[in-house]
């Protein structure tokens, strides 16, 4: 049976579609209407709100905190300055991705990493003769605050001047003067914050983020509208565009972190960590696949429906279903493993994993299409990600003016 | 490069005019490589896609005010996302009525068809397989629309091929859409319409697509063809495709203006043209109103058609039959605007809140109103009582007022360019205007003059003396049967060309029309670098 999170009033409250799934043991709403257009929208253009409770949130305290987790995750966390969050990658030995997630240090003994699977265990084995304390957290409330209005909707409520604060840093507040953690952090590839507080704030916070964003625009979001932004903003999700080594049916649905696309995340010249002398070798000789970005043909989509005689009709939400990638001759050389229709940028993006040699942007491919159930295919290209990186994700925010 | 009889001229294209069509025209002839140089008379470019700021805090989409046609191609091929452009859907159609009941269509079809039924069963069943003929039949209007279009008393292979193309595509319609079609390109509005619905509750607001920016009433022949237009957007990508441009529509021209920039073009503004230079029945360059003399080796025009020929290149200029046709060319502008600061949000007394508002609101409560509407139009006066586009872009684009504050845009419909007392009487009537229709929303909205901190009133006679709409029409002239197509805007010259080499226009007084399209623009500079033109 699936949890409530400490906003479930609030958040089944405001829904009227009555769509949820399940996230890591939750209840999750996919939207809160019938459809998940008015999320989308703001999400991308006033302040949309999205329950992330369910993340796995573990707590590493002690001098040692930042050596255990640089010792797991791709970064040298021990070389963070506190205040700093980045986004990391754990692999196992053999360099096969295992998460992704962030990592926070709230002090130079306190590190909090955020992850979508739980690695108290993980991290545990490898603590031994560290000086370190592991604690799951995932009990903490958390809310993402995410949009252009974003910073509008919760600098009234802060005790300290929120337009100051700068991309993936992190910092104790008061928060309507309840206690929280903020980082701007977020998934949606805009401006955003994240809010971390003990769950008996939980439905203060959302009633006082709620009424001073009211005159922004602010709405509460699903994951349906947060899938959709995500895949424009070009980020990868466990389970989707790669699966956790561990629980891959086989080794062949293994990635690497560069196969997915996080090679970036790997600061591989540092004290040993897991996974490093595989993914030096990995380096050295190249990963066998990419993670690529694809637009796919509009025209080639108009093409394949008129062949039906159909106009070309698209799902109002992004697919995870996996999809062949073809090279022009027809042999498969990978797959697109998530997609949507950007509202925003008018175009049919893609995310697909490919042989590496089919990376270079530009590259003309072919997607499977299925019309009235048969399989044709569309033309699409190799397009730079994120597909849509407004400059306001890193900017400084200006604040509305007040009436 | 210099041609003979031709003086070497610094720009290989100049553009008359700003506006989002000029914009794109320039924008993809800079693509390909050609210098251009826009000129626009006024402070900012956009001509009728404009927002500006009247009343400090709040901006108003001026003119214009939703986007819905506009070309995906172009969207991609100018890359405007990327430059700014954000679309932003209207979820809504709410329709309020007398009697203390509304109507609002949404984006939930469950919901959609619950709000019908409760005027008709019938009709709350059948709308889903309506939308459904009307987007297939849609595909077909597409084809003309990214097209230049033929010209089917030319014997060229290409009108030929093209006009078999399209000729094919209908026959290869089934039998009933086939007759559909023959019905929507002459029936009227609420004929079409009356032949699949009962309620006139939902007629009235569904017909009025078929008037906007012409003068013509809901049920005059020929008026059904442009509800297709509404089902275009929907094929172009996704559903809903009605929305605002953040920003305003403004930030449409901004964000074309960015992507010519990037391809190099120059725009200058304040650089009113006065003449359009036509030496040895060349155009050869510009004069500006200050006489300052720019030659290039095309120019195009992304003004009016009445405008450009008549009076920048001059009837001397130009071959009698050509001028008598754009004399005949229908402008009759029939609407006006207005724009309101609001200090609150004015509810509806039918349905409070604001749910059903974050799209458009029709005042078309039934089609006797909009009969008597027309009546009023025809008789030269405004109509008392007009049909009503409301959309309230705040709700959805928090940009465009202060926190808490909103700002409204009422496209009001008839108000005719020839009032009885002639165009130049306007200004006189503003201020009536402005309160008839205040009046008329009123009624459904009782606090909205306690709401209002500021108004602009666009009369037909303002948008042509401010924005070089001639008598005021949106669209650059009526998008009527006998004015689209190779008819736009005069037959035998729907190619962007014009009687005078090197003499182009680009707008919406071209084919395929207006609409926030940027259609004409792109589709004249690839008909441009086709003819090898600079």
């Amino acid at each position: 049976m699936s949890r409530p999170t400490p906003f479930h009033p609030r958040t089944t409250a405001a829904n009227r579609g009555w769509a949820y799934k399940e996230w890591a043991g939750f209840v999750a709403p996919c939207s809160y209407d019938r459809h998940s257009e008015r999320e989308y929208v703001a999400f991308r253009h006033t302040v949309g709100v999205i329950d992330v409770s369910p993340l796995y949130k573990l707590d590493v305290r002690g001098p040692d905190a930042a050596a255990l987790v640089a010792r797991c995750w791709s970064r040298d966390a021990t070389q963070m300055e506190p205040g700093r969050v980045v986004y990391a990658t754990l692999s196992d030995d053999d360099g096969y991705l295992l998460d992704d997630g962030t990592i926070t240090m709230l002090a130079r003994d306190h590190v909090r990493v955020t992850s979508s699977e739980p690695w108290w265990a993980w991290m545990h084995d490898y603590a031994r003769g560290l000086d370190v304390t592991l604690t799951d957290v995932s009990h903490l409330a958390a809310l993402a605050i995410q949009g252009p209005l974003a910073a509008d909707a919760l600098a009234p409520l802060l005790d300290f001047d929120l337009t100051k604060m700068r991309f993936f840093r992190a910092r104790r507040a008061k928060l309507a003067g309840r206690p929280v953690w903020i980082t701007r952090t977020g998934y949606t590839g805009d401006l955003g914050y994240e809010v971390f507080c003990e769950p008996e704030h939980a439905l203060a916070l959302w009633d006082a983020i709620f009424e001073a964003g009211a005159p922004h625009g602010i709405e509460p979001c699903g994951l349906d509208a947060l899938d959709v932004v995500r895949i424009e903003a070009g980020f990868v999700l466990q389970g989707v565009d790669y699966v956790t080594a561990r629980l891959a049916p086989s080794p062949k649905r293994k990635s690497t972190a560069y196969e997915a696309g996080l090679g970036w995340t790997v600061e591989l010249d540092r004290a040993p960590f897991v996974g490093q002398r595989a993914i030096r070798d990995e380096v050295r000789r190249g990963p066998a696949w990419a993670t690529v970005g694809l637009d796919l043909s509009w025209e080639g989509l108009e093409a394949l429906y008129a062949r039906y005689d159909l106009p070309p009709h698209l799902a109002p939400i992004a697919s995870r279903a996996s999809v062949p990638v073809y090279d022009n001759g027809k042999k498969q050389i990978g797959q697109v493993t998530s997609s949507t229709w950007s509202p925003l940028l008018k175009r049919y993006i893609a995310i697909a994993q490919v042989q590496a040699k089919f990376a270079t942007l530009g590259t003309q491919v072919q997607v499977e299409h299925t019309v009235d159930y048969e399989r044709g295919v569309v033309g699409a290209v190799v397009a730079p990600r994120p597909f849509f990186d407004p400059p306001r994700k890193k900017a400084q925010p200006t604040l509305r003016s007040a009436p | 490069m210099s041609r003979l009889g031709t003086t070497s001229a610094p720009w290989d294209a100049v553009i008359v005019g700003g506006g989002h069509n000029g914009l794109v025209c320039a924008a993809l002839l800079a693509k390909a490589g050609k210098k251009v140089l826009v000129l626009e008379r006024r402070e900012r470019v956009g001509g009728a896609t404009l927002t500006e700021e009247h009343y400090p805090g709040f901006r108003y989409t001026v003119a214009s005010y939703v986007v819905s046609l506009l070309r995906p191609w172009l969207w991609r091929e100018l890359d405007l996302a990327r430059h700014g452009l954000q679309l932003i859907p209207l979820e809504t159609s709410f329709s309020p009525y007398p009697d203390g009941r509304s109507l609002c269509r949404g984006p939930d079809p469950i919901a959609t068809r619950e709000e019908i039924g409760a005027f008709s069963r019938r009709d709350a069943e059948i709308y889903p397989t309506f939308g459904k003929s009307m987007g297939r039949l849609a595909r077909f209007v597409k084809r003309f629309v990214d097209q230049t279009a033929p010209d089917p008393t030319s014997f060229r292979p290409r009108d030929l091929a093209q006009l078999v193309g399209h000729g094919r595509a209908f026959r290869e319609l089934p039998d009933d859409e086939e007759a559909l079609l023959t019905r929507l390109l002459t029936a009227s509005a609420t004929d079409f319409l009356r032949e699949t619905f009962e309620a006139d509750e939902l007629i009235a607001p569904m017909s009025c697509s078929g008037i906007i920016g012409t003068c013509l009433g809901v049920s005059s022949p020929g008026t059904a063809y442009v509800l297709l237009h509404h089902y275009m957007g929907e094929i172009d990508g996704a559903s809903r495709a009605w929305g605002l441009a953040r920003g305003g529509n403004g930030a449409v021209a901004d964000a074309i203006a960015s992507s010519a920039q990037a391809s190099g073009v120059t725009i200058r503004t304040s650089a009113a043209v006065d003449k359009i230079l036509v030496e040895r029945e060349r155009a050869v360059g510009v004069v500006l109103v200050d006489g300052e003399e720019i030659r290039a080796r095309t120019v195009v025009s992304g003004c009016e058609p009445r405008l450009t020929m008549l009076r920048m290149v001059g009837r001397d200029h130009l071959p009698s039959d050509y001028t008598a046709g754009l004399e005949r060319y229908k402008n009759r502008g029939s609407s006006g605007k207005v724009n309101l600061s609001l200090d609150f949000l004015p509810e509806f007394t039918c349905r409070p809140g604001d749910g059903h508002l974050r799209g458009d609101i029709a005042i078309a409560p039934s089609t006797a109103y909009l009969e008597q509407a027309f009546a009023e139009a025809k008789a030269g006066r405004w109509s008392r009582r007009p049909y009503l586009n409301v959309v309230i872009p705040s709700l959805l684009d928090r940009t465009m007022a202060p926190p808490g504050k909103h700002v409204m845009s009422i496209f009001v419909q008839y108000a005719p360019y020839h009032l009885a007392d002639g165009p130049s009487s306007w200004p006189q009537h503003r201020d009536a205007f402005r309160d008839d229709v205040l009046d008329t929303l009123q009624e459904y909205c009782p606090r909205l003059r306690d709401a209002i901190l500021h108004a602009q009133v666009l009369s037909p006679w303002d948008l042509e003396q401010e924005l070089g709409l001639t008598e005021g029409n949106i669209f650059h002239g009526e998008l009527t049967l006998d004015q689209i197509l190779f008819q736009r805007p005069v037959a035998g010259w729907a190619r962007y060309k014009t009687p005078v080499r090197d003499l182009w226009m680009c707008a919406s007084g071209t084919h395929p029309g207006g609409g926030v399209m940027g259609a004409p623009g792109g589709l004249c500079a690839r008909e441009m670098l086709a003819a090898g033109a600079l």
